[in-house]
């Protein structure tokens, strides 16, 4: 069988080409040289399956597809000898190829929309609330203080020592406990379902702690909830996901979590916004 | 539907200015769109150097980078507030003034008239008009370059309050007024564009020539259409309402704002809608790219397979089910923005529907290969790199479509590599693959194939060099439009040698592209003249003259008799059957009810 094919070149170029991606794709991602950042929330185990759960499936899809391009260019390779096949339709190749990825889309859409809206319930009562205000390019934080209630605050309202805009005439703000943007960590409990109340004051922000796999967007003029239970304790970075300025990539802050004991002896050290604000 | 069928006669004598600049002819309006969208291109192409340099050597100084961009470069170190700018104008210039105006002004108004054998579009002043509206857009946004404060920074998407107050970033000053005006005239284009597409295509194709007999390239700018004149206009009115809060104090977008030390915005304004409206285009505009491009690689395919294409209708059905699906599936880019999660629940599931004629799509072009007899023109390269592409980038789409996956992986390198695996690339491969295609058709000379093919190995190996690897920083939680990493302990150090290892990559394909662009310029004057049908394809525009004259077609118009895909048909001598060569024993103008 030593025919000259023209573009023989072309065509096993293009197999090994293919096939070196192929291998440094599976290599490299089943090696996990590159994976997700180390887990500490609850939820994050689920949505991880899901993340693996799919990687699996596109993974081998992408295997066979790409593989069987590239095999079938190399295979039917110009050959002035031959003629190309005629046939244009496949009635029951067509309905299976067309089933069969509906079939697994559907199966993903399900556990997909199960787990979203597991994540999406409503807190549990009385969970550990705080509050996170993005502001360029920093996080601000409050927290409710020993009544468990927020204070009205209102733009209009902000200047140098209020730099939240706190309604001081409302009586829940009176013991709030805030934290200009820059100062101050996030301190969650261990363990506990944390109720997160995010804001901004000008453009929007991402709350992002890549560990606990939260994130979401603050949106001025909202207050948007998500919830989530960190599960380890330690130090936890908190990026800004959401382009906001010229500062967007410094726009870190910390995350704290310790016992719960440890953040409410932390928090009765602090001052509240009757001590800050006159 | 048949209109006329005898020779037109010109009565207007031509000059210079009306015969290459402000002509009506469809085939000239197509080459300057082509032409002033490469250009666009190659400007994206530069913005990407420089995004890459910033991003492989953060903190190292380029001094002939101060050179040539005082305002912003400092001391041979990219500002950060340059390097959002570059984003923003790196992307909007790709998708709007490089692969949409290409794919769809380029090579629509090449196509359609010829591949349906008409003599132009229906309204040939519009078409022109079209061309010099796309023109004013395109001047519009580079002159933004050059005004205080550069030009917008606030991302392709332009999300509110970052666009809407001028303080919050130097680029949302003068630049972003100029880059909402740019786009609205562009949206204004391609709604003339549009309009023109599809009463052309349902009004002037030849006798015989059926819908169910046109071109999937026909098909695929016909359905691109309808997506463009359906969804543009909702961006033109956010930008036109966008332009309002910014000068006229509304506050559509904007609530009340404490932005650099002092208020701003209004009562009631809120920026979520921007995302909504944005996003209702955004979404449909990816899909308005690469339509265009996913006919263009089922032509080549046919023709380079010498095969019919597999499953004609499935491939119909599943651009008209992808067309459909994309004007309900926006918020999927919204996952994390605050909208109601129990939207997330309806945008995942016809997101994810999507793969379904996007798989089918796949098979269909796999099933064209099996079989074939491969001839590999630099056309047919790019058009099986582009399956290959398309398939890579599909495949992301489904991490992406589903919420809780997308949760962490949203506005990640992840998302970077995503799409321009799947719009990007794929999009510029159906560009190239069209341009080595039609050239002959278009110019009347032939392009220099080993030249072209050089470009599609080092182009195709380059993209999966620089792309893939963006896979893993996004799974590492590396967040996009980031100016530097080095303040974070969560990603790992590894990564910025990955970044100088994409940049290296990046610099070598863009190189590459000199490649197709000297090709392009020299086969312009000096490549071998062209036959008139120089790959033996099928269908209409290769029976008309390479170049077709104005008109296209000789006194009388080109009768159709089969479906475009008569490729090594058992009974026939040829291993092709034009599209008007008359089946025997059948009436004229039909096929006997076979293909
Ligand atoms: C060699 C070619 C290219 C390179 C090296 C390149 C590189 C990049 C880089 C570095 C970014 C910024 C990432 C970030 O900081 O978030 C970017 C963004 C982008 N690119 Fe490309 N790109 C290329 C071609 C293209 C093409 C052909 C398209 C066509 C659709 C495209 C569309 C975009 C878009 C839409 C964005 C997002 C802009 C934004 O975040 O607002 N790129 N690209
Ligand atoms: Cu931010
Ligand atoms: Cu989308």
């Amino acid at each position: 069988m030593v025919k000259k094919q023209k573009g023989s070149i072309h065509a096993g170029l293009f197999l090994l080409v293919t096939i070196l991606i192929v291998l440094a794709a599976v290599v490299i991602t089943a090696g996990r040289f590159w994976w997700l950042p180390p887990l500490a929330s609850e939820h994050g185990a689920w949505t991880d399956r899901l993340f693996v759960v799919t990687l699996l499936i596109t993974g081998i899809v992408f295997v066979l597809v790409q593989i069987a391009l590239a095999y079938f260019v190399f295979r039917h390779r110009d050959d002035p000898e031959r003629r190309a096949a005629y046939f244009h339709d496949n009635k029951p190749l067509e309905i299976t190829w067309t089933l069969v990825p509906a079939v697994i889309m559907t199966l993903l859409i399900v556990s997909g929309g199960r787990l979203w809206s597991r994540i999406h319930q409503s807190p549990p009562e009385g969970a550990y609330e705080v509050e996170v205000w993005g502001e360029q390019f920093k996080w601000a934080l409050r927290y409710p203080g020993k009544d468990g209630q927020f204070g009205r605050t209102d733009i209009r309202l902000i200047n140098d020592t209020n730099p939240l805009g706190i309604d001081t005439k409302d009586p829940a703000s009176k013991d709030d406990i805030f934290f200009p943007a820059g100062e101050g960590e996030l301190h969650l409990p261990v363990g506990e379902p944390v109720v997160v109340r995010l804001r901004s004051k000008d453009v929007l922000h991402s709350f992002y702690v890549p560990a606990f796999r939260v994130k979401q967007d603050a949106v001025p003029g909202m207050v948007i909830k998500t919830w989530f239970v960190p599960t380890k304790e330690g130090e936890f970075e908190l990026v800004c996901a959401e382009l906001c300025g010229l500062g967007h990539y410094q726009m870190r802050g910390i995350v704290i979590v310790e016992p719960m004991e440890k953040v409410q002896e932390w928090l009765s050290q602090q001052q509240t916004v009757m001590d800050v604000i006159p | 539907m048949v209109r006329e069928t005898t020779t037109e006669v010109h009565h207007h004598k031509e000059t210079f200015l009306t015969r290459y600049i402000f002509s009506m002819d469809h085939k000239v309006i197509a080459i300057q769109y082509l032409i002033t969208a490469l250009a666009m291109g190659f400007i994206g192409l530069f913005l990407s150097w420089l995004m890459r340099i910033q991003l492989g050597w953060s903190g190292r100084q380029f001094p002939f980078l101060s050179r040539l961009f005082p305002g912003g470069v400092e001391e041979g170190i990219i500002k950060p507030e340059f390097y959002l700018a570059m984003v923003t104008m790196h992307g909007t210039i790709m998708i709007f003034f490089f692969i949409t105006a290409a794919l769809v002004g380029g090579f629509g108004n090449f196509l359609i008239p010829l591949q349906i054998g008409a003599r132009d579009m229906a309204f040939p002043f519009l078409n022109m008009l079209s061309y010099w509206v796309f023109l004013a857009s395109c001047i519009v946004l580079v002159v933004s370059f050059f005004v205080t404060g550069g030009p917008a920074a606030a991302g392709w998407t332009a999300y509110p309050p970052l666009s809407g107050v001028a303080e919050a970033i130097p680029g949302s000053g003068l630049g972003q007024t100029l880059w909402l005006l740019s786009l609205a005239l562009f949206i204004a284009s391609s709604l003339f564009g549009s309009l023109n597409y599809i009463t052309t295509t349902l009004n002037l194709r030849t006798k015989g020539l059926s819908m169910g007999r046109l071109p999937l390239t026909v098909w695929a700018l016909f359905i691109t259409a309808i997506l463009g004149l359906l969804s543009f206009p909702v961006l033109l009115a956010a930008a036109i309402m966008l332009l309002f809060d910014r000068h006229l104090g509304t506050s559509f977008f904007l609530p009340r704002l404490f932005i650099a030390g002092h208020q701003a915005g209004g009562e009631g304004g809120n920026p979520i809608l921007w995302q909504h409206l944005f996003w209702f285009l955004g979404h449909p505009e990816v899909y308005i790219a690469i339509l265009p491009a996913m006919g263009i690689t089922s032509e080549v395919l046919a023709t380079c397979c010498r095969k019919p294409i597999f499953g004609y209708k499935a491939m119909v059905l599943s651009l008209l089910a992808i067309a459909f699906l994309s004007f309900i599936v926006w918020g999927h880019h919204m996952f994390v923005s605050g909208m109601n999660p129990l939207l997330g629940t309806a945008f995942m599931t016809t997101t994810l529907l999507i793969a379904v004629p996007s798989a089918v799509k796949t098979f269909n072009w796999l099933a064209t290969i099996w079989g074939g007899n491969i001839k590999f023109t630099a056309a047919a390269l790019f058009a099986i790199g582009f399956v290959s592409v398309f398939t890579t980038g599909g495949l992301t789409g489904i991490f992406l479509g589903n919420p809780p996956v997308d949760i962490q992986l949203h506005d990640t390198y992840f998302v970077v590599a995503h799409f321009h695996f799947v719009m990007g690339t794929a999009a510029v491969f159906g560009i190239f693959a069209g341009i080595y295609h039609w050239f002959p058709k278009m110019f009347g000379r032939m392009m220099n194939e080993p030249l072209a093919k050089a470009h599609f190995w080092l182009t195709f190996i380059g993209v999966y060099l620089i792309f893939f690897p963006m896979h893993y920083l996004g799974i590492s939680g590396v967040p996009r439009r980031f100016y530097d990493f080095a303040n974070y302990d969560f990603i790992p150090p590894s990564v910025s040698g990955v970044n100088i290892f994409i940049s290296i990559a990046a610099l070598i394909v863009g190189a590459a592209q000199i490649l197709f662009l000297v090709n392009f310029v020299w086969s312009l004057w000096k490549g071998p003249k062209a036959e008139k049908n120089p790959w033996k394809a099928t269908t209409l525009e290769w029976q008309a003259e390479s170049p077709p004259p104005h008109g296209n077609w000789g006194p009388q118009l080109p009768t159709v008799y089969r479906w475009a895909y008569d490729y090594s048909r058992p009974d026939a001598t040829e291993d092709f059957v034009p599209q008007t060569v008359p089946v025997v024993g059948a009436p004229a103008g039909t096929d006997g009810g076979k293909h």
